[in-house]
C-alpha cells in the first residue's frame, strides 16, 4: 500500500514535469514558428485571457458560492487602465484625435506589467466599494447589482464627458502587444497559480465553508462579510488583470467589447468546466474558444451529397452553444470536472474504470438541496 | 429521468460527431480545391475579404462582399510578370465585433493572403489594422470612413472618402438649402457615428450655422422620444443623425410621430433599403451622402459594372439597386489586382509600394492614394428618398 | 424648459413606465413564488414581438393579438417546464444559471431564425393614429399604455385576492413546502404563475413595440433587466410595488434624457438599484423578511 503510494507519487511528479516541459516546448515551438501559426496563436491567447477571468469567476462562484455577473465591467476597468498606461506617449495625440488627452495622463507611461497590476488593483478597489452594500444581501442581489454595475462602467467609459481620458466613443488603439509568448503565458500561469495557492490556503477553506453553509460557517467563527468581501475583491483583481491581458491581446478596445455577452461567455466556460474546479475552467476556456473557431462551419451553408442542409446558416453556431449550455445545466450539472480537480491518479483511475462505465452507470446524484 | 439523461447524452454526442464529420468534410473539400488548382499547374494568389456578415453591420458587409465577389467573377486572374495567377478569395466574418475581428484578421494572416479588402465599419478595421501592418500585408478599406483607419498605418489604404469630408459635404448641403439651425444625434461608443457627428458640427459652425442641440443615445436603444422631445423644443431645420441601419428607422419614425418636420440627414450608412422598408412613408425626404450613384457612371468601367452587376444581383436574389458599398467593394478589388500587376510580384511589401504609386480608374471615379493611404476623392453624391426608393439629388464637391 | 415640452416628456415617461410596469409584474410574480430571477422574461417579451410580426403578416390585428398572447403564454410555460422544473431541488445558483442559459438561447435562436437585422413591427392602425393636443403630439398607444396597465393590474389583484388559484399562488409564495402538504398542486400553480407573467409580458410587448416599431434579438435584454430593477425597487413580490417601480424608472429615465444626460440613462437604473439596496433592501412595498435557519 505504502509502496504503491510512493511509486504513484513519483510517477505523478515525473508526469508533472513532463507536462510542463511539453507545454514550454509547445510555446517555444509556436514562438519560433509564429509566422505560420498566427491564427492558432491568437486563438490560444484569447482562450488564455478568458481563462484567467474564468478561474477568477470560479474563485468567487465555485469556491465562495457568490454569484457575480460583473465580469465584463471589471475587465473593462482593467483593460482601460492598462491601455491608458501603456499606449506610447508619442502616439497618444493620434489616439486622442478628437478632444485631445487630459494633461493628467498625457505623459504617464509605465511598463506593461506595472500597468496590468494597476489595472487589477483599480478593479479590486472598485469591487471593494460595491461589495460593502451588496455583499450583506442575499446572493441574487449580488448578481443583479454586479450586472448593473458593469452596465454603469460601460456607460461611464463611453460618456463624452470623459472623452479626454477614455476617448469615449472612439476607443483606444495602439496598445502595445506582448514582447513574446513566454511573457504572456508566464503571466497567465502566474495568475492561475496564485489563485490556486489562495484556494488551498486557510482563506480558501474559509471560502468553501461559506459556500457549503453560511450559517454553519458563521457559527464556526468565520466573519462572513470579511471573507466574502475578500473573495470578491481578489476575484475582481484577477478579472481586471484578465481584462488588461485582453486589451493587450486586442491592441485596440472600445466600450462595446465589454458588453453583458462577454460575462455570459465567461459563465458558459465556468459552467461547462465545472463550478468549483480550476482545471475545469482551464479546460473549459480552451474548449469553448477553440470550439468556436472550429465550429465556424456551422455558420456556413453545408451541402451533403448535393443537398443543401437547411440548418446550417449564420447564427447556428451560437444556437448550438446555447443548447450545449442548457444541456449541461439541466443534465450534467457537474460540468466537465464537477468540483474535482484534474490529477494523474484521477486520469488513470478514469481509464481503468472506463470498461465498467459503459456497463453500468453509477448514479452520482449527490447534489445538495437549496 | 435516467433514460432521458442517456438519450440527451447520446443526442449531444451525435450532434458533435456529425459536426466533426462535417468539419472534416468541409475542410478537406476546400483544401482539395486548392490542391487541385496547384496540381493543374495553375498558380494561385489569395486575396482576403475581411467583412462583417453577421452582427450590427452584417447587412452592409454582405453588400460589400457581393461587390467583391462580382469583381472576382469579372477578373478571375491576374498577371504577375509572365505568369497568370488565379485569384482565390478568402472570406472571413468579423461579426462587427472587435474581439472577433482580431481572430478573423489573424486567420487571414495565417492563410497567407497577399492583400486584404475591407471592412464595412471603421471600428473593426482599426482593430485589425495593427495586425495587418505587423504581418506587412496591405489592406484596402472599402467603406470605412473614419480617419483613424489609415492614420499611422503604413499598410492600410482606402478607396472611399473620409468622415471629415463627408461631414463637410452634408454641412454644405444644409447651408445651400437654407437650413441654418442643426441638431445632432450620435451613438455613444460608436466611432463612426460620433466621429461623423463631430465633423459635421465643425464644418457647419464654420459655415455660420448654429447647432441648437446635441444628443447621444446608447447602443441598442430603441426609444428616442425623450431625445427627440428636446430636439423638437430646440426647433432645428435639419437633424443630422449618423447611425447604423438598426437605429435609423426608429429615429425617423419617432421624430415624425412627435411632429418634427425638420429634414433628417445622415451619412453613407443610411443608403440601405432596410431603412425604407422599416420606416415606410416616414422615410420620404430623408437626405444622405454616399459614394456612388448608378445613374451617372464615371467611365467605361462604370458602365459595364452597372449592367453586369445588376445581373449578378438578380442571380443572387437581391434587389436590383446597386448599393454604393458594393461599388466600393468592386473598386477595392480592382485596385488590388492593379497593384499586384504593377508590383509584378506576390510579395506583400512590393504590392504595398505599388499601391502608393497607383492610379486606377474605378467605378466610383479616379482612385489615387495620398501619403496617408486615402483615396483623394472630392465628390459625394447626395440622395434622398422619394416614393419608397432612393433618388439621386445632387453631387457636391469640396475643395480640399 | 417650457410647458409643452414638459408635458410631452411627462407623457413619454408615463407611457414608458406603463410598459415597464407590465413586464416588472412578471418578474415579481415569479420571484415571489420561486425566488428566481427569471432572466428569460425579457426575451419572452422580445419573442412576443416577433410572434406579432408573423401573425400580422397573415391575420388582421384583432385576430393576431389573441394569437400572440396565447403563443407567448405557451412559450413561458414551456420554458418553466423544460428549464426550471427539473431543477426544483437544485441549488438556487443552478436555477439562475439555467435562467441565464434560456435567455442566451432565446437571443441566439432569434438571431438565427430572424437575423440580427431589425424587423419592422407591424402597425395597428387604430393604435398608431396620431393625436395632437396643443403642441403635444403622440399616437394613441402612448396615451393608452398607462391606462391598460392600471386596468390589468386591477384585474390581476382581483385574481390573486379573490380566486382559488390566486389563493394557491399566495400560499406557495408564503411557504412552499407547507403549501404542498396542504394539498396545493405546486407544479400547476407555478405554471399558472408563469402563464400570467408571460401574458402580461405579451401585452407589454404589443404596447412597447407598437410605440417603438422595430424588434431585434436583443431588444428584450435591457428592458428586461431594467424591469427586474423596477420590481426590486418596488419591493420584490409586491405587485403594486412593481407598478410603482416601473413608473419611477420610466419617468426617471425620461427626465434624465430630457435634461441632457442620456449617457447615464441606463446607468441611472442601476445606481437607483444600488442606492435602494443600501437604504431599504426590501424595496418600497416589500415586507421585512428574516431568513429561516
Amino acid at each position: 500500500m505504502d509502496k504503491t503510494l510512493t511509486t504513484n507519487k513519483k510517477r505523478n511528479m515525473i508526469l508533472n514535469i513532463a507536462a510542463i516541459a511539453v507545454l514550454i516546448g509547445m510555446i517555444t515551438f509556436l514562438q519560433f514558428n509564429s509566422a505560420d501559426y498566427t491564427y492558432q496563436i491568437s486563438t490560444l491567447e484569447r482562450a488564455c485571457c478568458y481563462m484567467v477571468v474564468a478561474v477568477s469567476m470560479n474563485l468567487l462562484t465555485g469556491f465562495t458560492g457568490l454569484f457575480s455577473l460583473g465580469q465584463a465591467g471589471f475587465m473593462a476597468i482593467g483593460a482601460y487602465v492598462t491601455a491608458i498606461l501603456t499606449i506610447p506617449v508619442e502616439s497618444r495625440p493620434s489616439v486622442y484625435y478628437v478632444d485631445g488627452i487630459s494633461p493628467v495622463i498625457a505623459n504617464l507611461e509605465v511598463p506593461f506589467f506595472v500597468a496590468l497590476l494597476i489595472g487589477g488593483l483599480a478593479a479590486a478597489v472598485i469591487a471593494a466599494l460595491i461589495g460593502i452594500p451588496v455583499l450583506r444581501l442575499k446572493s441574487d442581489y449580488l448578481a443583479i447589482a454586479t450586472l448593473g454595475f458593469s452596465e454603469i462602467i460601460r456607460a461611464l467609459i463611453s460618456a463624452p464627458q470623459f472623452n479626454r481620458i477614455t476617448n469615449g466613443s472612439f476607443g483606444l488603439k495602439n496598445i502595445p502587444g506582448f514582447p513574446n509568448l513566454y511573457v504572456f503565458f508566464g503571466i497567465v500561469a502566474l495568475c492561475i497559480v496564485l489563485m490556486v495557492l489562495l484556494i488551498n490556503s486557510s482563506y480558501g477553506r474559509a471560502f468553501k465553508a461559506i459556500r457549503e453553509d453560511e450559517i454553519a460557517a458563521q457559527s464556526m467563527g468565520i466573519n462572513l462579510f470579511h471573507y466574502k468581501e475578500l473573495s470578491f475583491v481578489i476575484s475582481s483583481f484577477f478579472t481586471g488583470v484578465g481584462g488588461g491581458l485582453l486589451a493587450m491581446f486586442m491592441r485596440s478596445i472600445d466600450s462595446k467589447t465589454f458588453q453583458v455577452a462577454l460575462t455570459y461567455d465567461i459563465l458558459l466556460i465556468v459552467v461547462l468546466g465545472g463550478i468549483g474546479s480550476v482545471t475545469g475552467s482551464v479546460l473549459g476556456s480552451l474548449l469553448i474558444i477553440f470550439g468556436r473557431e472550429w465550429l465556424r462551419f456551422f455558420d456556413e451553408p453545408l451541402t451533403v451529397a448535393g443537398v443543401n442542409v437547411p440548418l446550417f446558416r449564420t447564427g447556428f453556431r451560437m444556437v448550438v452553444f446555447s443548447v450545449l449550455l442548457m444541456v449541461v445545466v439541466l443534465y450534467y450539472r457537474r460540468g466537465l470536472m464537477g468540483t474535482t480537480e484534474f490529477s494523474w491518479d484521477g486520469l488513470f483511475g478514469w481509464f481503468k474504470k472506463l470498461p465498467s462505465r459503459f456497463g453500468k452507470r453509477t448514479d452520482r446524484k449527490k447534489e445538495d438541496t437549496k | 429521468m435516467k433514460h432521458l439523461k442517456k438519450a440527451a447524452a447520446l443526442a449531444l454526442s451525435m450532434i458533435l460527431a456529425a459536426g466533426l464529420l462535417a468539419g472534416c468534410g468541409s475542410s478537406s473539400s476546400s483544401s482539395g480545391s486548392a490542391g487541385g488548382a496547384s496540381s493543374g499547374g495553375e498558380k494561385v494568389i489569395k486575396i482576403g475579404v475581411f467583412e462583417p456578415q453577421t452582427g450590427e453591420n452584417g447587412g452592409g458587409g454582405f453588400q460589400e462582399v457581393l461587390g467583391i465577389r462580382y469583381a472576382n467573377q469579372v477578373y478571375p486572374t491576374v498577371k504577375v510578370g509572365e505568369d497568370e495567377y488565379k485569384i482565390e478569395l478568402v472570406e472571413v466574418d468579423n461579426k462587427s465585433d472587435k474581439t472577433e475581428a482580431v481572430t478573423a484578421a489573424q486567420k487571414l494572416v495565417s492563410e497567407k493572403v497577399s492583400v486584404v479588402l475591407g471592412s464595412y465599419g471603421s471600428g473593426v478595421s482599426i482593430a485589425a489594422g495593427q495586425y495587418f501592418s505587423d504581418a506587412k500585408i496591405p489592406a484596402i478599406g472599402c467603406s470605412c470612413t473614419n480617419p483613424q483607419v489609415t492614420q499611422g498605418n503604413d499598410f492600410y489604404f482606402r478607396v472611399c472618402f473620409l468622415d471629415p469630408f463627408q461631414g463637410t459635404v452634408m454641412a454644405n448641403y444644409a447651408k445651400d438649402n437654407g437650413l441654418t439651425k442643426a441638431a445632432i444625434i450620435t451613438q455613444l461608443g460608436d466611432d463612426y457615428s460620433s466621429g461623423l457627428g463631430s465633423y459635421f458640427k465643425l464644418a457647419f459652425q464654420e459655415l455660420g450655422g448654429e447647432i441648437v442641440d446635441e444628443e447621444q443615445f446608447q447602443t441598442n436603444q430603441t426609444d428616442f422620444k425623450a431625445i427627440l422631445g428636446n430636439i423638437k423644443n430646440a426647433d432645428p431645420d435639419i437633424i443630422f443623425a449618423p447611425s447604423s441601419i438598426t437605429t435609423a428607422p426608429n429615429i425617423i419614425k419617432q421624430a415624425r410621430e412627435l411632429g418634427i418636420t425638420a429634414v433628417i440627414a445622415a451619412g453613407d450608412t443610411w443608403e440601405n433599403s432596410t431603412i425604407i422598408e422599416n420606416a415606410g412613408a416616414d422615410a420620404e425626404g430623408i437626405v444622405l451622402s454616399t459614394f456612388y450613384d448608378e445613374s451617372a457612371p464615371a467611365n467605361k468601367e462604370g458602365e459595364n459594372f452597372v449592367k453586369g452587376f445588376k445581373d449578378f444581383l438578380k442571380a443572387n436574389k437581391q434587389e436590383e439597386i446597386i448599393p454604393a458599398v458594393s461599388a466600393l467593394g468592386y473598386d477595392s478589388y480592382l485596385t488590388a489586382i492593379k497593384a499586384i500587376e504593377a508590383a509584378g510580384s506576390t510579395d506583400t511589401v512590393a504590392i504595398r509600394d505599388a499601391l502608393k504609386e497607383l492610379t486606377t480608374e474605378g467605378v466610383t471615379g479616379l482612385i489615387q492614394f495620398d501619403e496617408n493611404g486615402d483615396a483623394a476623392k472630392d465628390m459625394a453624391f447626395i440622395k434622398t428618398v422619394e416614393d419608397g426608393a432612393f433618388k439621386f439629388l445632387t453631387t457636391t464637391s469640396v475643395e480640399q | 424648459m417650457n410647458t409643452t415640452l414638459f408635458l410631452q416628456q411627462c407623457l413619454t415617461g408615463i407611457s414608458l413606465g406603463g410598459a415597464y410596469a407590465l413586464i416588472a409584474i412578471g418578474y415579481t410574480l415569479v420571484y415571489g413564488i420561486l425566488r428566481l430571477i427569471n432572466f428569460a422574461h425579457g426575451d419572452i417579451f422580445m419573442m412576443a414581438g416577433y410572434f406579432m410580426i408573423f401573425a400580422m403578416a397573415v391575420f388582421p390585428w384583432y385576430v393576431s393579438i389573441p394569437i400572440v398572447l396565447i403563443a407567448t403564454v405557451i412559450l413561458g410555460v414551456l420554458i418553466e417546464r423544460t428549464a426550471y422544473k427539473p431543477l426544483r431541488s437544485a441549488p438556487r445558483m443552478s436555477v439562475m444559471i439555467s435562467a441565464i442559459g434560456v435567455s442566451y438561447l432565446l437571443q441566439n435562436l432569434a438571431t438565427y431564425l430572424f437575423t440580427a437585422l431589425p424587423k419592422g413591427y407591424p402597425e395597428i392602425p387604430i393604435l398608431k393614429k396620431i393625436y395632437n393636443f396643443g403642441g403635444i403630439s403622440a399616437s394613441l398607444v402612448t396615451f393608452l399604455t398607462p391606462v391598460i396597465t392600471i386596468v390589468l393590474v386591477f384585474l390581476l389583484l382581483q385574481l390573486i385576492g379573490h380566486t382559488k388559484v390566486g389563493m394557491a399562488m399566495r400560499a406557495v409564495s408564503k411557504d412552499y413546502e407547507t403549501a404542498q402538504l396542504m394539498g396545493i398542486r405546486i407544479d400547476r400553480t407555478i405554471s399558472f404563475t408563469f402563464a400570467v407573467g408571460s401574458l402580461l409580458a405579451g401585452v407589454g410587448s404589443i404596447l412597447y413595440f407598437t410605440d417603438r416599431m422595430t424588434v431585434f434579438p436583443f431588444s428584450g435584454s435591457l428592458p428586461g433587466l431594467k424591469c427586474f430593477v423596477a420590481a426590486v425597487i418596488g419591493g420584490i413580490g409586491s405587485i403594486p410595488g412593481a407598478v410603482v417601480g416601473g413608473f419611477i424608472l420610466g419617468i426617471g429615465e425620461t427626465v434624465l434624457v430630457a435634461m441632457g444626460y442620456s449617457t447615464f440613462s441606463d446607468a441611472f437604473t442601476f445606481i437607483l438599484l444600488i442606492i435602494m439596496l443600501l437604504i431599504r433592501p426590501t424595496g418600497i412595498f416589500g415586507e421585512k423578511v428574516t431568513d429561516k435557519v
